[in-house]
């Protein structure tokens, strides 16, 4: 019967659609946790760092890491942290947006505004948009490591060294939970002391070795580095998390467009077989 | 019962080993150190080497570390160890690696654009193709 043949077509065709749509939804799911314990593991460090940093802004070294000290801004540095695929909802164009108004903010003052990139999607979005892109990292893959972060972090890091940037933000998506996942910018340098440990407000200091400078020169890379790292860990948890959700609606919406397909073939089924029937019936009423 | 401190190993990845012990051997910047609790505060950044940790009753361990900072407090002690080779000249390296991409992306900066731009092109071509088959129907059939 060639009733409804497009409609089969077109059924079909969806089915198809809806089956790719599932799969990314259940690989997205497992990848998710998998990330998600990435980003739990990757805590302990950035807590220790965390503690030690606010243990350094306590104790009175002889040496003034430039990190900790505030100055005249003209030059803002951002790094954007993005996924590297797409299908992932609003995940980056939130992100996107909401740095684009602190951009214009910062530009509204007079700042100058320096970008480096991690992920593809920034990078497309940035060189598209226009912007001074000085270091960009792209297909950092699922499980990234620190390794792959150290040459655009460390060209962010000079520039500031350097005077050329006087002020550098992070931005990348905070997991909250599964069904939420907000941007969030955040100051790296110059750092900001958190946690006040009254335990530790004598005066005291380390012992360096072997000197102040040079330990803590490293000490900040490391804990910059760090906090980028967390960032990009968080930021994958978030493009599975709302990969997920995203393939879940569409496979959602496939459903109940194949349902309403259905009904309007099996009506158009229905038709055809009565409007055969009444002209049988005509017919031999006729003869 | 021999004094105890609580010793964290982490690195940025994991964390490796957390618990009491009762001396701590690591490789420092300066040449091998000890560390026993109370020891005065303390930050030195490390060579690769093993950390050896003498836990609570005498049971040795040793982790392997390439680099980190040790951070010494009275009654804790912990080990920022580094997962990556560090040394000046390769972060050197990675740093010119990243601007290279971004330079690189600057100057086919048309890159994605072109992608986008030959997909719609694409896109074109074959409603065109279609529009000609359809039209090659029609005639034949009429």
């Amino acid at each position: 019967m060639a009733v409804g043949k497009e409609i089969r077509t077109k059924i079909k065709s969806i089915q198809n659609t809806q089956k790719i749509t599932r799969a990314m939804e259940m690989v997205a799911a497992s990848k998710m946790r998998k990330a998600q314990d990435r980003m739990a593991s990757s805590r302990p460090y950035s807590e220790k760092m965390r503690n030690v940093i606010c243990h350094l802004a306590f104790a009175h070294p002889e040496y003034h890491h430039p990190y900790l000290m505030e100055r005249e801004i003209r030059r803002i540095g951002y790094i954007v942290v993005s996924s590297d695929r797409g299908l992932c909802g609003g995940l980056n164009n939130n992100m996107f947006r909401e740095t684009l108004t602190h951009m214009k903010d910062v530009h509204d003052k007079g700042h100058e505004i320096d970008l480096c990139t991690i992920g593809s999607k920034a990078a497309a979005f940035f060189a598209r948009f226009g912007g001074n892109i000085t270091a960009q990292a792209t297909h950092l893959g699922d499980a990234p490591g620190v390794a792959d972060l150290i040459g655009t972090v460390k060209v962010m890091l000079d520039a500031y060294n350097e005077g050329e940037i006087d002020c550098l933000y992070l931005v990348y998506n905070e997991f909250l939970n599964t069904m939420t996942q907000s941007p969030r910018i955040e100051q790296l340098i110059p750092i900001v002391a958190t946690q006040e440990d009254v335990a530790l407000k004598h005066h005291w200091d380390y012992i360096y070795e072997p000197d102040s400078k040079e330990v803590l020169d490293a000490l900040m890379v490391r804990y910059i580095e760090s906090l980028v790292y967390q960032g990009v860990v968080e930021n994958i948890a978030c493009e599975q998390a709302a990969r997920m959700v995203a393939m879940k609606a569409a496979s959602d919406n496939a459903g109940s467009l194949i349902d309403e397909l259905q009904l309007a073939y099996n009506k158009a089924r229905q038709a055809a077989i009565t409007q055969e029937l009444s002209e049988i019936i005509g017919g031999a009423a006729a003869v | 019962m021999a004094m105890t401190m609580h010793v964290d190993i982490v690195s940025a990845e994991a964390e490796i080993f957390s618990g009491t012990a009762e001396m701590l051997v690591a490789p420092a910047k300066m040449g091998e150190v000890g560390i026993y609790p109370r020891h005065a505060p303390m930050m030195t950044p490390l060579k690769p080497g093993e950390v050896r940790v003498v836990r609570e009753g005498g049971q040795e361990e040793t982790f392997y570390v390439s680099g980190g900072m040790l951070e010494v407090q009275a009654h804790t002690v912990t080990v920022l160890s580094d997962t990556a080779l560090r040394a000046h000249d390769i972060d050197e390296a990675a740093a010119l690696e990243a601007k290279q991409h971004a330079e690189q992306a600057l100057k086919d900066r048309t890159g994605e654009m072109e992608f986008a731009k030959a997909q719609a092109e694409l896109a074109e071509a074959v409603a065109q193709l279609q529009t000609i088959q359809r039209l090659r129907k029609k005639t034949k059939r009429s």
